[in-house]
């Protein structure tokens, strides 16, 4: 009878064993398939940004190419437009007189321009002259912009200026009393006084 | 008798930890992924915001082409009234 219970007692802490790992397979391999899940749904979301990325993305290349060529063709007509009509020596030295160093990077179009030794624009040509240069590097190409307004007012530059002051004339001179009149065809006649121009009759106490 | 109780003194105390140990270490891995996963889902849902401004090139790409048309006729006008150096 004792073999029997042994054998039993030993049958018993078998399955409780075998039953303990299944378990623990269970619970885990359970637990690992719930993660799995959040994994592909953050996976789906993932593939959804990045495809809109690609989606937005594809057509930048083209453009951008589009853009840099247009750009290209642009500064090859400039340089070659202000090559041609300063010749290379005053090209090289408007552009350095506005941009200090940027003789030493030379035209792109004309290699040769690098060996130029620029000359002193800015003592050859008025301040003013290099400040409407470097405002034209702002306004002209904008005016035709139909972008919008270019970067100074062209047509009333000074009304900016004029609202920094006190208000009195500038954008109302309707409320202003006319100026008086004078003359001799004036509307308002006033006698001469005799005792203006003449010596004081009493000095002043000091 | 012996070999049976040895055999169940092994399945409880190396078999089970050691199977338990593994799948917990399987579990964390895969836990572990689920914020970095989240994570890069929402940098690839600013990413893809980020690139709504991508379509404004469109544009861009008209008006650098009618800008460089308007300096193109400026030019062309210049090199018409302006004398040529030299």
């Amino acid at each position: 009878m004792v073999p029997v219970l042994a054998v039993a007692a030993v049958g018993v802490v078998m399955i409780v064993a075998v039953v303990l790992i299944v378990a623990a397979l269970v619970y885990y391999l359970v637990s690992v398939i719930l993660a799995l899940r959040a994994i592909t749904a953050g996976l789906d979301e993932v593939i959804a940004g990045v495809s809109e990325i690609v989606e937005k993305s594809e057509p930048v290349n083209g453009i951008v190419t589009t853009i840099n060529q247009q750009l290209d063709a642009g500064v090859d007509a400039l340089e070659g437009l202000l090559v041609k009509k300063a010749g290379m020596a005053d090209a090289v030295g408007l552009v350095e007189g506005l941009y200090a160093g940027a003789a030493a990077a030379g035209f792109r179009n004309f290699p040769e321009s690098t060996a130029v030794t620029a000359p002193r624009i800015a003592e050859v040509y008025t301040k003013g002259t290099l400040t409407l240069a470097r405002l034209g590097r702002e306004a002209p190409v904008a005016a035709a912009s139909p972008a919008g307004p270019v970067l100074r007012h062209i047509e009333a530059g000074s009304l900016a200026a004029r609202q920094l002051y006190p208000e009195i004339r500038q954008s109302r001179p309707e409320r202003l009393a006319r100026s008086p009149v004078i003359g001799t065809d004036a509307p308002v006649q006033y006698e001469q006084r005799d005792d203006i121009g003449a010596p004081r009759k009493r000095l002043p106490d000091r | 008798m012996t070999l049976w109780w040895i055999g169940d003194v092994v399945l409880l105390v190396i078999i089970l930890p050691v199977v338990v140990y593994l799948l917990q270490r399987v579990l964390a891995a895969a836990r572990s992924i689920v914020p970095s996963v989240q994570a890069i889902a929402a940098v690839a849902a600013r990413g893809s915001q980020d690139l709504d401004a991508a379509a404004l090139l469109l544009t861009t790409q008209d008006q650098a082409t009618q800008t460089i048309a308007g300096v193109a006729n400026y030019g062309g006008s210049l090199d018409v009234i302006l004398d040529d150096a030299g």
